[in-house]
């Protein structure tokens, strides 16, 4: 495994009596995205403040790009850009102002500002707009410009704080799309926080679950499916074209088969549950029976059932 | 680590070229900001309103007041533009006590809880920029703004003067003038000072700023009363004393008033533009005996109110000092 570019140890944060994040430790390798991915108020902000110094863990440390993000903040913000979860900016001023004052701030000369700031709008495709005042604009480009600001500093990571909140579908889809893209292009490492699963899914290399300060699992989806639901195997559900007659002939010799672990049947549809995968023997198995099949679905898990099975486990 | 470390350095030296520093560009921006707003050009328009009003009665008075030879201090007619009254309106020096605070008071205390609750506090503190730094631009822009209107004001003033009257200035005039310039700045400052304190406090633009101007109208009106009825009610009565112990009390009682912040400026710039001001406290007969009344030298006046001068400084950087404190380690969250 390559040197990971942020390194989590003991990372805890505690406001009074109650532990935000508790006990965290988590590597993130360059190039990667990772999502962390969890219900509102899991500590997920928390982390992220804390991996940029702007707040201070009560136990831990975080090391972002080989830097202590606690005592060496300014070092830490020079290589990661953050967007954090509701965007302000300054509303007298115009969109293209508002990213060349952060592009001032971090200390780009004037002739790389004019280069790059119309450069990024037109990635982030803001060009036509960049001239009027930040006050009228709304979610979506308001959330564009901010990963505009992001990119602006040429960062090796970017941490994006509920990136597709309150966007419309296809903002969000186009938005993932667009930090996918550059990721890959440029090699950024990116730390996404969310609690909308299906949108961790689509761009995230690997993903941790983060409930109640605590980190229950990381890694990509199909290990973290295996791990949760190795044990009850494959499930395959073939739906008929007529209702099953009660009681059922063949189920006795399905019940002969090995791999075969449990047949539930609703009318049409039956429902097995087996070792391994036999979808194509079973559906053989029908048609040479007879039974006209209208559907074959195999089960496969996403996040959502993930999600659901840890959320259950705390609940 | 550490060929990336070179690499890095390679990176920045070619990037930068025309570099200014985050700080440079953050009172930039902030100064920007106050030319920009309704609410600096507002308080622009009542301090010239009032230099007006105020230069308009003391050019009215101006000739009685200089051929009035009992005062010491008849041939300093600028001084006298400053301070001159026909007690219809207060003269521009004791106008500028209580619109002081006020500027100061406006100016900062939203400097950080509006930034905080538009959302852009934590997009800036996720820059390369020290948290000072950007404490520092917001006092320092407003400082900028603020001398720079007095100076300009008091500018006018000796020029419009100068062509009106057709009188030299003594250059003791112009020192003096510039000295209570000076002292009105760093009075500002400490208004300023106080109410970036309680924006950085309260995340209500609205509570700091209530804030700020009871902490103002205590000093003004009810700090006086208040160490009035306590000494009544503490101090023996006067006719009991000696009158060494009479002098001591009421140096006592001008102590105890020279916290109120608006008090030390009042003596300040009362020495500074009345030469003929020898002392801020009470005088025994004896030191006043043989004194001939006098106008003093600049750097006399300059001695008396130095400490006044530099209680008002060290009030302004306790105030910074708070705010550094309550800033630097706070948890920077929209």
């Amino acid at each position: 495994m390559k040197d990971p570019i942020i390194q989590l140890k003991g990372l805890t944060k505690c406001y009074g009596p109650q532990r935000a994040v508790d006990d965290l430790s988590l590597n993130i390798s360059k190039g990667e995205i990772f999502g962390l991915l969890g219900p509102n108020g899991a500590g997920k902000t928390t982390t992220i403040l804390m991996m940029l110094g702007l707040t201070d863990p009560t136990d831990g440390t975080a090391f972002v790009c080989g830097y202590n993000a606690t005592s060496n903040p300014i070092a830490v913000k020079r290589k990661v850009g953050y967007m954090p979860d509701s965007l302000g900016f300054y509303d007298n001023m115009t969109a293209l102002e508002n990213l060349k004052y952060i592009a001032r701030l971090n200390g780009l000369s004037e002739n790389e500002i004019r280069i790059r700031t119309s450069e990024l709008m037109e990635i982030v495709g803001l060009s036509s707009v960049m001239t009027k005042k930040t006050s009228t604009f709304s979610r979506g480009m308001k959330q564009r410009l901010g990963l505009a600001e992001v990119l602006i500093k040429q960062p090796d990571v970017i941490i994006l704080d509920e990136p597709t909140l309150g966007i419309d579908p296809g903002g969000v889809q186009e938005f993932l799309t667009l930090i996918k893209r550059l990721s890959k292009e440029q090699e950024l490492t990116v730390l996404l926080s969310s609690h909308h699963l299906h949108h961790v899914q689509q761009v995230c290399d690997r993903v941790g679950i983060f409930v109640k300060g605590k980190l229950l699992a990381q890694g990509n989806i199909e290990t973290l499916s295996a791990d949760l639901f190795g044990h009850m195997g494959h499930v395959v559900s073939i739906k008929s074209a007529h209702a099953i007659p009660q009681p059922w002939s063949l189920q006795q010799e399905l019940e002969q088969w090995e791999a075969i672990k449990q047949i539930t049947m609703d009318k049409e549809t039956i429902v097995f549950e087996c070792k391994e995968n036999i979808t194509p023997a079973l559906v053989r198995f029908f048609v040479e029976n007879g039974y006209d099949i209208l559907g074959v679905r195999q089960k496969d898990y996403g996040l959502d059932d993930i999600y659901q099975q840890y959320f259950e486990d705390i609940n | 680590m550490k060929t990336m470390n070179s690499q890095i350095n390679i990176y920045k030296t070619a990037k930068g070229i025309r570099k200014s520093s985050p700080f440079g560009v953050v009172l930039h921006k902030e100064m920007a900001d106050h030319i920009r707003s309704w609410r600096f050009i507002v308080l622009i328009g009542l301090i010239i309103l009032t230099f007006i009003g105020s230069m308009y009665v003391s050019l009215g008075n101006i000739r009685s007041a200089i051929s009035n030879t009992n005062d010491p201090d008849h041939t300093f007619l600028y001084l006298k533009l400053l301070t001159t009254t026909d007690n219809s309106t207060p003269p521009f020096h004791v106008f500028l006590s209580f619109l002081g605070p006020l500027l100061g008071i406006s100016l900062g205390f939203d400097a950080i809880n509006i930034e905080q609750n538009n959302g852009t506090l934590t997009r800036i503190m996720a820059q390369p920029l020290y948290r000072d730094n950007l404490l520092l631009a917001k006092f320092v822009s407003a400082m900028i703004m603020v001398g720079t209107l007095f100076f300009v004001l008091t500018l006018l003033m000796t020029g419009g003067g100068l062509i009106l009257t057709g009188v030299r200035m003594e250059p003791q005039e112009l020192l003096r003038i510039l000295g209570f310039v000076v002292i009105s700045v760093i009075y500002v400052g400490f208004w300023l000072s106080l109410s970036i304190v309680l924006s950085i406090k309260f995340r209500q633009a609205a509570t700091s700023a209530l804030t700020a101007i009871g902490i103002w109208l205590f000093f003004t009106v009810f700090y006086q009363i208040i160490v009035n009825l306590a000494i009544r009610s503490i101090l023996p009565d006067p006719s009991f004393l000696s009158q060494d112990q009479i002098l001591r009390y009421n140096e006592f009682i001008l102590d105890l008033l020279r916290i109120a912040p608006n008090q030390l400026y009042t003596d300040a710039s009362t020495t500074m533009l009345m030469p003929s001001v020898r002392s801020l406290g009470p005088m025994t007969m004896e030191q006043m005996a043989g004194a001939i009344p006098a106008p003093l030298p600049f750097r006399e006046s300059l001695m008396i109110v130095w400490p006044q001068v530099s209680g008002l400084i060290g009030a302004t950087a306790a105030c910074f000092a708070l705010s550094y404190y309550l800033f630097m380690r706070r948890e920077i969250r929209s």
